[in-house]
Order: structure tokens, then sequence, then C-alpha cells
């Protein structure tokens, strides 16, 4: 594909003016950005002659009534991209001087500084809309199963199929101790407990237990696959899937098939920010130690691996329920931003979903599961008013992705947080 | 008693003796070669004494433990490392991870440390990566240090498998066709980094060679198979100068001299 020469000239144009800024500078820009339209959105949008504030930069908004889309540009202009730009390009100096001084400091300060402003950045932006925070949690959530599953599929590669079971597991072990335990249910009598206070302070707690439930799911699938390499996994764990849904169903105390709801409101921001931030930082943590990277030696030859002092069976064994933990919370956190879930959520569709954005993102990579789970959770927001078309889109894309990535977008690309947050070299 | 006793070793491939009444004993320092035509079995007996496949009898032991049965992983780790033929190198990683990788079975940071980077992990890490460096610059090949195996020239690749294999203190060393596919000088090179290995770790080797210059350069002691059975024993021109040897390569006798 050509792209016309002008267009090139363009966007190097823009590029030269801003490769100057820290990552620091561009949070910061989207932080007015967002603050802007916290205070003068709504007024702005209403000026404009929009229905309401757009909700994904008015991307949704010009696929449902075309006649807006020159409201919908501008009210995106004026609210983001010349805020984050301008400030992107005047505050390069400054940022670089903030990002090389907090270096200097202890990195986890660093760190912290840039997760507290983006924090702030979806607190703001979220608050404008309950779309936008429920669309912001599914996101998250979706980043945490992408690279759980992308450590089995990508990481260790394997063919494993049973994430959305992991997930009911993760899903109804924390529902049934939240609802059973602190509020007064249907089918699960009355709370125990009458403090919503201590429930959200062991809600994390509840999680862990989801995501321990999960793990054991796993390790029954584990000891008999692991025996040799193939596609026994595949099948396994796909039967598991089926079994762990069929079993739900029929489990009348928990709802069977008409699922379980009345889940307390715990999977707030904050909650979803820190466990995803921590989900991640966790799984990045073993994939580059050499003990994770016994996974990709695994994977490339694992003769050699063994050969090479690698207890491969542990290797392989440690990563699937690992990966099969990290599902588990995020069901679990899946549920309680729901606040319904039945046996059907957990289902092909949902396999299909996860799936894809692991490919589409790129195996072995934290940043491609990351881009594959905002991605593809994107697109399907913002492809919605397409109804049936949508689905024709995005199988279209993943092909295209798959005939020219056929690895994913951004795959086997180490996650340089360093590097990330360092400054810019300045310009000549 | 030797380091590594190999008695009465056979294996069967279905309703084939692949590998019959095989008897080794190698000793500290020494240089052992395993010469034959292809297909007698060599790389068998490699796989059957380094794990990857279990004897079906015979006994081995290794510093006087019985190390038949063991995974290889396990028997690596008692200080038994090995090449291959095909090298097997890993497509997705870089030169460095590859020496680290080798030190596996060293690390005790545990999951803990993996999932938490703690105090521990980060110091054996980089105890691991400063030796790593060291092997590397042994065999010449450091400023490769962060690239793919696959981007590495093809001696270069030969010398990552070996300092692989190096990097785990090994007691003995087997090698499978180090010098496979390489030119005359590469061979020379070859030979050399063998030798030099030898003398600084003392070690012994154990050596599967088609080329009879490695073999006759290198090795104390030879034994050539043929159909899974050992036709001869001896030094190295003892074994050259075998009328069963040559048979066994070259056909009739007669038609060599």
């Amino acid at each position: 594909m050509k792209v016309p020469e002008s267009i090139k000239t363009v966007f190097a144009a823009i590029r030269r003016q801003v490769t100057g800024a820290p990552l620091m500078s561009w949070l910061f820009g989207v932080l007015v950005a967002v603050a802007l339209e916290y205070v003068v959105g709504y007024p702005l949008a209403r000026a404009l002659g929009l229905p309401k504030v757009p909700a994904l930069f008015g991307l949704t908004l010009m696929l449902k009534q075309p006649l807006l889309i020159p409201s919908a540009l501008l009210y995106t202009t004026i609210i983001y991209v010349l805020p984050v730009g301008l400030i992107a390009k005047f505050s390069d100096v400054l940022g670089n001087a903030i990002a090389a001084r907090l270096l200097k400091l202890p990195f986890v300060v660093t760190v912290m500084v840039h997760l507290g402003m983006l924090y702030l950045v979806f607190h703001l932006w979220t608050g404008v809309s309950d779309y936008r925070l429920v669309t912001l949690k599914f996101m998250l959530i979706a980043i945490l199963l992408t690279l759980s599953l992308n450590l089995i599929n990508g990481y260790m590669g394997e063919f494993s199929c049973s994430h959305p079971g992991f997930m009911a597991l993760g899903a109804y072990t924390a529902s049934m101790f939240t609802i059973g335990l602190f509020t007064d249910n249907r089918l699960l009598g009355e709370a125990v407990f009458h403090s919503p206070l201590l429930g959200y302070a062991l809600f994390p707690l509840m999680l862990l237990i989801g995501g321990a439930v999960a793990s054991f799911g796993a390790l029954i699938i584990a000891i008999p696959s692991f025996k040799t390499r193939g596609d026994y996994l595949a099948i396994i764990s796909l039967a598991f899937l089926f079994i762990v849904k069929s079993l739900i169903e029929n489990l009348e105390f928990m709802g069977g098939p008409r699922g379980l709801s009345g889940q307390p409101d715990w999977a707030t921001l904050p909650m979803v920010f820190s466990i995803t931030v921590a989900g991640v930082w966790i799984m990045n943590n073993f994939v580059t130690s050499t003990m994770g990277k016994g996974l990709n030696a695994v994977r490339d030859d694992e003769s050699a691996a063994e050969a090479m002092t690698v207890d491969t069976r542990a290797v392989k064994m440690r990563c699937f329920l690992f990966g099969a933990f990290w599902a588990g919370v995020a069901g679990g956190l899946y549920a309680h931003v729901i606040r319904y879930i039945s046996p059907a959520d957990f289902g092909l569709t949902k396999l299909a979903e996860i799936l894809a954005m692991v490919y589409f993102g790129g195996l072995n990579s934290i940043w491609g599961s990351i881009v594959g789970a905002v991605g593809i959770s994107a697109l399907s927001e913002v492809l919605r008013p397409l109804q049936m078309l949508k689905w024709l889109c995005i199988p279209l894309l993943l092909i295209l992705v798959m005939i020219y990535r056929p690895r994913g977008l951004v795959s086997f690309k180490e996650f340089n947080l360093r590097k990330m947050l360092s400054p810019r070299r300045t310009k000549v | 008693m030797a380091m590594l006793e190999v008695t009465n070793m056979g294996h069967n491939f279905g309703g084939l003796r692949a590998v019959d009444e095989f008897n080794l004993s190698i000793d500290p320092g020494q240089v052992v070669g395993l010469i034959g035509p292809n297909g007698a079995g060599k790389t068998t007996i490699f796989n059957l004494i380094s794990g990857i496949y279990c004897p079906t009898d015979g006994e081995v032991t290794f510093d006087g433990q019985n190390i038949t049965g063991m995974r290889p992983n396990e028997i690596a780790s008692l200080g038994l490392a090995r090449t291959f033929q095909e090298m097997r190198l890993w497509r997705h990683m870089t030169v460095l991870d590859h020496i680290m990788m080798a030190r596996y079975s060293k690390f005790t940071y545990g999951l803990i440390g993996a999932f938490f980077g703690t105090p521990k992990r980060i110091r054996e890490e980089a105890e691991a990566k400063e030796m790593s460096y060291e092997y590397l610059k042994l065999f010449g090949v450091d400023q490769y240090a962060d690239d793919y195996v696959t981007n590495l020239p093809y001696g270069a690749q030969r010398r990552v498998e070996m300092a692989r294999a190096l990097v785990t203190e090994p007691k003995v060393l087997f090698l499978d066709e180090p010098t496979v596919g390489m030119t005359p000088e590469e061979l020379d090179d070859m030979i050399e980094v063998i030798r030099g290995v030898h003398e600084r770790f003392s070690l012994a080797i154990f050596l599967i060679e088609h080329r009879l210059k490695v073999v006759r350069e290198l090795c104390q002691q030879v034994k050539c198979l043929n159909f899974g059975q050992v036709l001869s024993e001896g030094t190295p021109e003892e074994v050259q100068d075998d009328p069963k040897v040559i048979e066994a390569y070259l056909g009739d006798t007669k038609a060599v001299v």
C-alpha cells in the first residue's frame, strides 16, 4: 500500500514537532484535555449542536448520525487534539526536566507519579459519562484476560481454550462470597456481615480466592495434558470450558442457567485500575525473569530446554496455573462490574473475543496484549452503530492483521518501562 | 571408579534393537570419541545417557549415583551437559538469554522472586548475567549478546550453543557432531575451542564425530559403533586401521587399498 507523499510529509512534520516530548508531557496534555472536557464539555457540545458529550471521541456518533460529523470533529479537535498537541509541544523542556529529576529518585517514584496521572486522567474522563466508566472498566479487565491468555498461548506456545471457564470459576467464587456474606439474597440467604466497608476492604481477597479456584481448575487440566506436547491441551481445555459451563447451569443454588445477580458495586474504577496495574506488573515481572523466559525456551525447543537444566514440566504447569489465576481474578472483577452473571456469559463467544484480542495485539508481548485488549474492545464499542455489519468489520480486520502481521501488531516486544518513562533526548 | 559408567545399556524402538550391550566408562578429564556410519545409534546413545530416552535395559551411573530413568533436566543439573547435532537454539531469544537460561537450576529465588522482583532475584540475575558475559567473551561471541541467535553466522551459533552447555558447569560434556557443516577453517577453530574448554575446565568430553581429523586430534579413546553394537575400540589409530571399521564405512576392504 502506498501512502501519498503529501500525507507523509505532513505526518513527518507533526512528528518532528512533538518527538522531544516525554511521556510525562503527553500525560499532562491528556490530563488538561480531560479536565477541560470535565468543565466545559457539556456546554460546548450543546453549542456545537451535539445531543450530549461524545463518549468515544465522537466516533460512535459519526457512524450513527453522519450529519453531525463536522461538529463531532470540531469538538474532538477543540477538547483533545489542540490541548494535547500544544502541551506536548511546548512543555517538552519542562517535562524532560521533571522526568530527569524524578529518575534520580528511586524508580518506583517515577512509576507512581505516572500511574497517578494516568488514574486522574481516567477519573476525569469517566466522570462525564457512565457509559465511558463501564467501557473503561471492561477494557482494563480485558487487558488482564488478554495478558493472562498470552502467557499460555504466546509465551508458552500452547493453545488453551478454557479461559472463559477460568473466568467463570473466578466470577462465581467471588460472587458467592460477596453475595453470600455481605448482601441479602433470595438464593443465598441473609447477609452475614452488615458492613459494606468491610466487604469492600476484603473484596481483593475474595478476588484472590476466585483466582485460586480458577488455578485449581487449571491444575485438573494441566495434569493430563502436559505429559506431552501437541494439540491435547486445546482439546482438553475446550472440554473443560463446556464442563464448567454445564456444571454451573446445573447447580441450582448458584442460580443455574438463570444466573446470579445482585453483586455489590465494589468493582469501582480505583479497584479495577489498581488490580489491573498490579496484574500487569506481576505478569511483566514474571516474563522478564529467567524463570519466566523458561517459557520461551520450552516453546522454541523443549528438549534443548530440558538439556539446559530447565524443569520444563514445572515451567509449563506454573505458567498455566498462573494464567488461570489472573483469568479468575478478571472474572471476579467482571462479575462485579456487570453485576449479573450467567453461564451463557462464559461461552465460546467470550473465548473468541479473548483469542481475537491476543492474536490481534501480538503474541509474546505485554504491549501487544494491551494494544489488543484496548483495540478490540474500543473497536467493538465504536462500531456498535453498524449493528450486524460490526461482525463483518472486526473479523475482516483480524484477517488483514493475520495476513500482514501474522504474529499480531506488536509481537515479541519487551515492555521497557524505564525507557518509556525516561526523558527524551533533547533536539540538537 | 570412573565418573560416568554405562553398563550393558540397551534400547529397543519397537522391534528394532537400536542399541545393544553398550559399555562405557569415562574418567575425569578424559576425551572419548564415538564414531560410526549414519544410523548406527550414536545419537541414541547420547539421548539414552542424557535422559531424553529411558534405556530398556542396563544402567547408567554418574558420580556414583544411578541416573537411569531420571529426567533430562535433573541429569543436566548434576553436571552432564550436552549439545545437539542440529544445535536446537531458541529462535526468539537473544544470545544473552540463552546463556542465562542455562543457569536455570542455579536460581533459588522461586516464584515469589519471579512475581515481585525481590532483591534476591535482582542479585541472582545480576550474578548470572555477569557470569554469562564471561562465557560469551570466552567463546568470542560477546558482541552478539543482544542479538537473536537466528541472525548469527553459523560458526557463532555453534559457539553460543557450546557456551550455553558449559555455563551449566558440567563435569562431562557431550558433543554431538560439533563440526557438522563447517568449512576447513571453521573446523580448525572448533578443534581449538574444544581443546581450550577441555583444558580450562578440566572437563571430560564424550564426542560424536564423523571427521576423523577431529577425532585424531582430540580423543584419547575411540569407539566405533555400527547397528547399535560396538565394532571396535581403542586409540584413534587402532580404530582407524581396524578392518571391521573400514568395512562398516566403505563396504569391501579390498576396495580401499
